[in-house]
């Protein structure tokens, strides 16, 4: 589904991934762990396609093509989806035909039927269950005025509506109190499927108590110094990052 | 010390003693003297200039109109305007009444005055002089100070047509009414002088729109002045939509005096003109009264629109909102001062005022400049500006959802004129202007 191969990036001068090699198969889902400023966002934005940073060297083959040449809205329609961090508030722009305008692209760019007004109404009915979001609040602009928990649920609203092949979740559960969060795990659970797959960027396990992963990594200081099963969550949880930073400190 | 003024100044004085010879000779005698004191007024003012100190225009530089000889043209001498060119510049239903101008001048048979309500005037202001001229000599001129702005001189010193329109008492006028201000401006740079009376009385409701727009894509140059008066317990709802030639000079003052618990809204929509200055003067007279301030201009190549708003919160409990965005392409350049006096004894005066710049092109350059002048503790005033290119992580956010650049940018621009947009509240007329300004953004973005 997805190879990272050798990725080295930087922001201006500074090299913030430093060689981060990675591979994800259809049904997984992996679970990239680090403390703050390892390079987990920068990944994430990286996969996506952010103007910002520079790859400097290496390779990102989703289902054996090298998306690091695609534009965003490209690298959207061969399946990635970013779930944000920090999802952008859009004024005067309604999340409705937002959702829409990007699910037609995407439609358009496979040469499948575009969805109407009406019908994308009923396909957004069906999708808001998944994440106990009020219908409301997809008639507002996108964003503007939500509450953390509501922008959360959002992104993962629009992972339903996109289907995507491969879901890059950033940090899903920053700022989420306990039921949030549930609810939060049990859209991303749901949409699990044999032919997709997750890579859930996290800084605490907590939320892996409800989507477990089939692969754990650890990133330090951008490289993944460790990876493992379930149990090296666990592991992180009991000690923090203290002793991986250490051990890499004392290479 | 005097300075004898330039050669195209004294132009208009020579218009102006050839016009009271002719077409203004059956005029009573206090719009003679009234005429005769603007132009003194304005030979002594002259045009502004953006010299040190003149913070008013400093900003905008009207030395293209003090340099042009415009050509006065008298109402005798009316060009060819037909109904189509009418359609094409008015904006609302074709039901609505309209009353059109030509060049400053009163075109009776391409205007409509039709199902207004019982003692709802809708007139020339030539004839209103003669039919009501109590009534016009209580309001006329008395708003629009000619002793402090040169254009405003000018512009009273060819008072003689335009339009008048009294709403009486406990009147609700529930259709719009229109008013067109055509130029044309074929051979010859021209200069119209257009000028509006509106006067509402007590708990009395009117929708006025005052449309600006040019036949030709000429030289030429509109110098409008309006006076509105918003009588107790009144509300009225004041649209101008200017699509002038993209050479024309367009200067309006708009002077606007608010009785108490009145509602004043103005939206002013700027879509054309290559050089545009508008003065919005608002009076809060009396206790209670508000106002709602929007404006939304578009400029480019190298547009330049000036937009000078004084609030003058003369009254406890008077409130302001001020509304005004701009996406500039090109070297454009667009200016926003607005100031907001709250007088002493003035308390719980609320005033926002907000000024957003879209820029699209490194070239253009937005001066946002807010003046608060506040005599009074007890008041609640904000502002905010802000002047930028497109927001980056909104286009990528967009983007990442599988929309292209040009579409995306094309939504978050169309986004950003919206807030103004949505606050017309007429529902024919929001679509119409939204689809102006839709068609230009088009023509801009190409998506």
């Amino acid at each position: 589904m997805l190879e990272v191969r050798d990725l080295h990036v930087s922001i201006g001068d500074v090299e913030i991934l430093k060689g981060v090699n990675l591979l994800v198969k259809p049904s997984e889902v992996h679970a990239i762990m680090g403390p703050n400023g390892s390079g987990k966002s920068t990944l994430a934005n990286v996969l996506a396609g952010h103007p910002s940073y520079v790859v400097t060297s290496g390779e990102v083959l989703l289902e054996e093509e090298n998306i690091l040449a695609m534009l965003p809205e490209n690298r959207a329609r061969a399946g990635l989806f970013l779930c944000f961090q920090h999802p952008t508030e859009v004024p005067g722009v309604r999340l409705d035909h937002f959702m829409r305008a990007g699910f037609n692209s995407i439609q358009r760019s496979k040469g499948l039927e575009e969805m109407d007004v009406l019908k994308f109404d009923r396909f957004l009915n069906e999708k808001v269950g998944i994440v106990e979001m009020d219908r409301n609040l997809t008639k507002r602009s996108v964003n503007e005025g939500f509450s953390g928990g509501e922008k959360k649920r959002n992104e993962i609203l629009q992972m339903a509506v996109f289907e995507p092949k491969l879901a890059v979740l950033d940090e899903p559960d920053s700022g989420l109190d306990v039921d949030a969060l549930r609810i939060v795990a049990q859209g991303i659970n749901q949409l699990k499927r044999p032919d997709n797959a997750v890579i859930l960027i996290t800084h605490y396990q907590r939320i892996l108590d409800y989507v477990v992963p089939d692969k754990v990594h650890v990133i330090i200081d951008g490289r993944i110094v460790k990876s493992g099963d379930k149990n090296l969550a666990l592991e992180i949880e009991d000690k923090g990052y203290d002793d991986f930073e250490n051990s890499r400190k004392s290479l | 010390m005097t300075q004898r003024s330039a050669p195209q100044e004294q132009s208009y004085l020579a218009a102006l003693e050839s016009f009271e010879q002719n077409s203004y000779a059956n005029d009573p005698s206090w719009a003679h003297d009234l005429r005769k004191a603007a132009m003194i007024r304005f030979q002594s003012l002259g045009f502004p200039t953006a010299r040190r100190g003149n913070e008013e225009w400093k900003y905008t530089d009207v030395g293209p109109i003090a340099k042009t000889t415009f050509q006065s043209l008298d109402a005798t001498v009316l060009p060819r305007v037909d109904a189509a060119d009418v359609k094409g510049a008015s904006v609302g239903e074709a039901g609505w009444s309209q009353l059109v101008f030509v060049n400053g001048s009163y075109a009776r048979e391409l205007s409509s005055v039709s199902s207004l309500p019982a003692g709802v005037m809708a007139v020339n202001l030539a004839e209103a002089m003669r039919s009501t001229p109590d009534l016009i000599q209580e309001h006329l001129a008395q708003y629009a100070d000619y002793e402090i702005n040169a254009f405003t001189a000018l512009n009273t010193a060819f008072i003689h047509e335009g339009a008048f329109v009294h709403i009486p008492d406990d009147v609700l006028v529930e259709e719009p009414i229109r008013l067109l201000f055509l130029s044309t401006s074929q051979d010859e740079e021209s200069v119209s002088h257009s000028r509006v009376l509106i006067v509402v009385g007590k708990n009395s409701k009117a929708t006025i729109i005052d449309g600006y727009g040019g036949i030709s894509d000429g030289r030429y140059f509109s110098n409008a002045v309006t006076e509105i008066v918003v009588g107790a317990g009144s509300r009225v709802e004041y649209y101008k939509v200017q699509q002038q030639s993209d050479r024309a000079f367009h200067i309006t003052t708009t002077d606007v005096v608010l009785g108490r618990d009145s509602y004043f809204s103005s939206i002013n929509i700027d879509l054309g003109g290559k050089l545009v200055r508008n003065n919005l003067n608002v009076l809060t007279q009396d206790e209670g009264s508000s106002c709602m301030l929007n404006g939304l201009y578009l400029v480019n190549g190298t547009q330049h629109v000036d937009n000078q708003i004084i609030i003058d919160h003369a009254k406890p409990y008077t409130s302001s909102r001020e509304l005004y965005k701009g996406i500039l392409d090109g070297k454009s350049r667009s200016v926003f001062h607005g100031s907001i006096i709250v007088r002493e004894g003035a308390v719980k005066v609320n005033a926002n005022q907000v000024d957003k710049n879209l820029l699209l092109s490194d070239q253009a350059e937005a001066d946002t400049k807010p003046a608060f002048w506040i005599y009074c503790d007890d008041v609640k005033c904000g502002h905010g500006a802000a002047c930028g290119q497109m927001d980056e992580n909104a286009l990528f956010y967009l983007r990442s959802r599988g929309i292209d650049e040009k579409t995306a940018r094309g939504l978050l621009t169309r986004a950003f004129v919206g807030e103004v947009i949505q606050s017309i509240s007429n529902e024919p007329l929001r679509g119409q202007i939204d689809g102006l300004v839709q068609a230009k953004l088009q023509e801009w973005l190409g998506s």
